[in-house]
């Protein structure tokens, strides 16, 4: 009962903001670096398997395989800046530069620090869809100006994906760790939730355990817009998202107090 | 008025008593020490006075407020220097200043201002563009003070501020600290060198595994521990005076720094 209580009682400032602008200050710092780096990866898939993997694919739901692929790479390279964000860059802050204490001992709360963690995984996860957008709809790739609203589906998919990864960051906070949550979180999760091939050829049971893949409805939701496809399905997608990062927003203030705070 | 009121404070990490129920009180515009060798319990005392590390059991008030239900509140108030400094390695000098002055809320106008004045003050004006890890050990420590001091806080929090420092640095540290509390700034400092302690604090306490020993002027430490020891002592160090670590050894049987 404690414990429920303790999950509940998040102690959240405007200084939040703050935090947030900190994060901002250090990336405006090297940001064509990172946007570079992050350029490069979508890219190369898009080129080995859109265009060389794609001329022996048949059309996936009536559209070309580099059309089909393109806003799946979309999302999963968005939200994979968000988790590198909140697991190794969270880890740093905390745990080698000692940011977090410092910040502790001005009126920002331990609350606050997680929350700015979180604005920024979730700006990661935004500025990256929309880096990659720029690319595809240069390529003629984009198809619907549904496109625009984009941004807004990415930060509830960015949240959830910071949500998660700081939550692992709480559980087993140390560096090697993080390595585990790729190959064995993230990298299924990019594999099997529709960003390369629709997930209707597998087998029921897969079909059904997919559905409680994070990124399988932001895949969805990317798609549909990009294309032009956009139905009531595609509001229940971000239903699902919504609700899972309200249910799961206490969680990493949770185990992070229980990590800093002794 | 009294800026730190600690009445049978207790703190325990997992069931490891840390600090065991001490009472003291700090004064406004005094330099209050804890001097004390390694685990002594310095560090958990005073991360409680700034929130850092709830309190276990005890009353803990810092400017007449509560820290379990005003430490926000506290914090406007203070300048922390941690043991371990941790500055931002991923901002320049001035930029540390200028995005600490943020966390209080400081417009950036006035930031800017002080923090100007502050790297004047602690001889660091000619770094203000550098990369925190180009600095050498007592700049970032002075960095680290500097920061400190960045919302004018009413009491100023330093856990070892010269461990490290070349005597130089160090009674460079010990002057600008000097002038701080001409300025009416409160101190509380803690430290394993008894000369620190004999050269800045008005008042001071002896800890040891997680207990206060004893308290008193630095002076009256040592003039009670020769009272007590008759002439022997005062016979067998005929030229050199006792002082605090003699005190301190014979209250501990250990020496203060191992
Ligand atoms: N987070 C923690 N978890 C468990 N034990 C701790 C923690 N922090 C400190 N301790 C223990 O509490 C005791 C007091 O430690 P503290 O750091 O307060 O000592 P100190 O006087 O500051 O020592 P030093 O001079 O080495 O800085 C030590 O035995 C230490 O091992
Ligand atoms: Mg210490």
């Amino acid at each position: 009962m404690e414990t429920l209580k303790r999950l509940f009682r998040i102690n959240i400032s405007p200084l939040v903001w703050k935090v947030f602008r900190r994060h901002l200050i250090v990336f405006s710092r090297n940001w064509k670096v990172n946007i570079s780096f992050n350029f490069f990866e979508p890219l190369l898939y898009l080129t080995a398997l859109g265009i060389g993997l794609g001329a022996y694919v048949h059309p996936i739901e009536g559209v070309p395989y580099l059309n089909y692929l393109a806003p799946g790479l979309v999302a999963s390279s968005a939200v994979f800046a968000t988790a590198y964000e909140c697991t190794y860059g969270t880890f740093i802050r905390m745990e080698f530069q000692k940011t977090f204490h410092a910040m502790v001992a001005t009126p920002v709360s331990m609350d606050d620090v997680i929350a700015g963690e979180i604005l920024y995984g979730v700006f990661k996860s935004v500025l990256y869809s929309l880096v990659i957008l720029a690319v595809i709809f240069a390529l003629g790739l984009v198809k619907s100006p549904w496109t625009l609203l984009i941004p807004c589906v990415m930060f509830v998919g960015g949240a959830l994906f910071a949500i998660l990864s700081i939550i692992w960051t709480g559980l087993v906070p140390n560096i090697e760790s993080f390595n585990y949550y790729f190959s064995l979180v993230m990298t299924p999760l990019f594999l099997f939730s529709g960003v390369f091939f629709p997930l209707t050829g597998m087998s029921i049971i897969v079909q059904k355990i997919v559905w409680i893949s994070p990124l399988y409805h932001l895949v969805n939701i990317t798609r549909g817009m990009i294309l032009g496809r956009v139905g009531i399905s595609l509001v229940w997608d971000l239903i699902w998202m919504i609700v899972a990062v309200l249910i799961l927003l206490p969680v990493p203030f949770y185990l992070m107090r229980r990590l800093m705070i002794r | 008025m009294d800026i730190v009121i600690a009445e049978s404070l207790l703190k325990q990490y997992n069931g490891f008593t840390a600090v065991r129920e001490v009472n003291f009180t700090i004064r406004d515009r005094e330099c209050f020490g804890f001097l004390g060798p390694n685990g002594a319990g310095k560090t958990s005392l005073v991360k409680m006075i700034y929130g850092f590390s709830p309190v276990t059991s005890g009353k803990l008030t810092v400017f007449g407020m509560d820290v379990k239900t005003n430490i926000r509140d506290i914090k406007r108030l203070l300048g922390v220097v941690p043991q371990e400094n941790n500055l931002d390695p991923d901002l320049k000098v001035l930029q540390n200043l200028l995005v600490y002055a943020s966390y209080f809320g400081i417009d950036a106008r006035l930031a800017r201002e002080r923090a100007e004045e502050l790297l004047e003050f602690f001889g660091l004006k000619e770094k203000a563009g550098e990369i925190v890890e180009s600095l050498s050990g007592g700049m970032k420590r002075r960095l680290v003070i500097a920061r400190a001091l960045i919302n004018k806080p009413g009491l100023l929090i330093l856990d070892e501020p010269t461990t490290g420092l070349d005597p130089q640095a160090r009674h460079m540290v010990w002057q600008r600290l000097r002038l701080l509390k001409e300025q009416g700034v409160t101190l509380i400092l803690t430290t394993h060198y008894m000369e620190e302690a004999s050269q800045l604090c008005d008042r001071l306490v002896i800890m040891n595994l997680g207990e206060i020993l004893v308290e008193g002027t630095p002076q009256k430490l040592v003039a009670d521990y020769i009272d007590e020891t008759s002439g022997q002592i005062v016979q067998e160090k005929k030229e050199q005076p006792a002082t605090l670590e003699d005190v301190f050894l014979k209250l501990t049987g250990r020496k203060l720094q191992d």
